[in-house]
């Protein structure tokens, strides 16, 4: 009975600090979006952010679009040409990637490239007293470290998603090209033919949605990271599985509520 | 003490799981004093500084600055009293994403009280105040050493011109003579000023070079308060044991087994 009972205390914990957990990040992500509208702004920590996220971030993705289009259109031809439909190739190739693919992908290597960045800088700024010092100096550090990056992550995500959507159908089209016998006509010609304006937007809007994920997460561990350089590096894993699992769990209720499934 | 204290403090009480750390702190710090806060390591001096600065808030008790409890004020209203004050850190908490010269102007940039042009010639002229180069301030703080950092840390906590400056352990990490240097630079801008100064330290050479009036902290409460001159011969066990440095007396270091 009383092993019960502790097993039944232990969830009754765990279920509190889940919640303490869910309403901390709820508040933290509220003020921080309250600053984006109340002066005063920084534009030039906005600039560096949006620089770091698009920018810096464009290489992996582009590769990880890339390669995720070949291989998407390989693995196609592969599985449809069991049943004849090898000519549906290149309207898989452009519908998964500008609708999951593009998005998601882009999204998961942002994370672990931004979100892990944002919660190495804020950490190390928390435990070093730098946080407090902006205080000291009548600077909101909310306002300061966090509203910037949120909004960079906002904008930057869906143009990063547009080059990826560009570069994955590009992939699918060289292979499609140089290894399954389209002419690159019909293959152009069957991906414009076939996408949908909401199957871009659809992904857009993830994509912002992602990148809002990625710099609250990265924001909110280093912000509230503790105890020297272990509490930063915790906080950086953290920040990283935190943002992974929510962008999946996001592509999930996103999905489900624009194609009203 | 007469009129009304610049800083008081009244039974300021803080808690960390369950763990009294501020247990009633009383303190008064008159205006253009230098009021040095003794006490061994884990003893609230930081907590009671951070309360004063609102980066903490307390279970309970009163912070007064020029007689106005900041606590209960909005946070306007705070903000405009924190324009006033001025804090060097123990370990200097310098910007490392922004050069030298942006840390030390980075109240007034913040505030836009100075162009970015004008910063430039400010922070040299500020630098000057503390001993250091104008070309400092083109450093990145990564490539100042710990003597340089503190000094840069004072030049920025300086350059608003405050009207109460707090330092937190400002010889920690420093060999003796760049110690004594930071002492002597504090002592020089505190007098400038005219500002109230309050310190925390257990150093207790720095304690008596840069304060006039001393308090003890032991156990979350004030224990004595005296001029910073008696330390040593205050005629309190405790302080005195404390300041001594001896191994034996009423103070008993608490070890966890």
């Amino acid at each position: 009975m009383q092993h019960l009972l502790n097993l039944v205390a232990l969830l009754g914990r765990l279920v509190l600090a889940g919640c303490r957990q869910v309403g901390g990040v709820t508040l933290f992500a509220l003020e921080g979006l309250s600053h984006l509208v109340r002066p005063p702004f920084y534009p030039r920590l906005l600039g560096r952010a949006f620089l770091e996220i698009a920018y810096f971030s464009l290489p992996v993705v582009a590769l990880t679009a890339v390669f995720t289009g070949m291989v998407l259109a390989l693995q196609s031809y592969s599985g449809f040409s069991r049943f004849g439909a090898e000519s549906a190739i290149a309207n898989v190739v452009v519908l998964s990637i500008t609708r999951e693919l593009g998005p998601v992908l882009a999204g998961l290597m942002v994370a672990g490239r931004i979100g892990a960045a944002f919660a190495a800088e804020i950490g190390t700024m928390r435990v070093t007293d730098q946080i407090d010092a902006l205080t000291t100096l009548s600077t909101n550090p909310m306002k300061y470290l966090v509203a910037p990056r949120l909004a960079a992550g906002i904008v930057a995500m869906p143009l990063l998603v547009v080059v990826a959507d560009i570069l994955g159908v590009m992939g699918g089209w060289l292979i499609g090209t140089t290894k399954l016998g389209f002419t690159s006509a019909s293959y152009l010609t069957s991906t414009l033919n076939f996408m949908q304006a909401g199957d871009v937007v659809s992904g857009l809007v993830k994509a912002a949605v992602f990148g809002f994920v990625i710099a609250l997460m990265g924001c909110w561990s280093g912000y509230t990271s503790r105890g020297g350089a272990q509490g930063v590096g915790a906080a950086t894993t953290g920040a990283v599985v935190a943002a992974s699992i929510l962008i999946l769990a996001l592509d999930y209720v996103l999905t489900a509520m624009f194609f009203g499934l | 003490m007469s009129g009304t204290p610049k800083i008081r403090l009244r039974g300021l009480t803080k808690r960390f799981n369950g763990k009294p750390v501020l247990d009633g702190v009383d303190l008064d710090v008159a205006a253009g004093e230098g009021m040095v806060i003794l006490g061994g390591s884990g003893s609230g001096k930081s907590v009671t500084i951070k309360c004063i600065l609102g980066l903490i808030r307390p279970d309970a008790g009163t912070v007064e600055i020029d007689g106005r409890d900041v606590l209960s004020m909005p946070r306007r209203e705070r903000e405009a009293v924190n324009d006033r004050i001025g804090m060097l850190f123990q370990n200097a908490a310098l910007f490392d994403s922004l050069p030298v010269w942006e840390n030390v102007c980075f109240k007034l940039l913040a505030q836009k009280r100075i162009t970015r042009s004008r910063a430039r010639d400010k922070a040299a002229e500020v630098l000057a105040q503390v001993g250091l180069a104008p070309s400092v301030g083109d450093l990145s703080p990564a490539e100042l050493s710990g003597g340089m950092q503190k000094r840069v840390g004072l030049a920025r906590a300086i350059a608003a011109e405050p009207d109460i400056i707090f330092f937190d352990e400002p010889t920690t990490g420093l060999d003796p003579i760049m110690g004594a240097v930071i002492d002597g630079l504090i002592v020089d801008v505190v007098q400038r000023l005219g500002a109230t100064a309050v310190s925390i330290t257990h150093d207790m050479a720095s304690a008596r070079r840069i304060g006039t009036t001393a308090a003890m902290l032991h156990k979350g409460s004030i224990i004595w308060t005296g001029p910073a001159a008696s330390l040593g011969e205050t005629g309190n066990p405790m302080v005195d044991q404390f300041a001594r440095g001896e191994r034996e007396g009423p103070i008993q270091m608490e070890l966890r087994r």
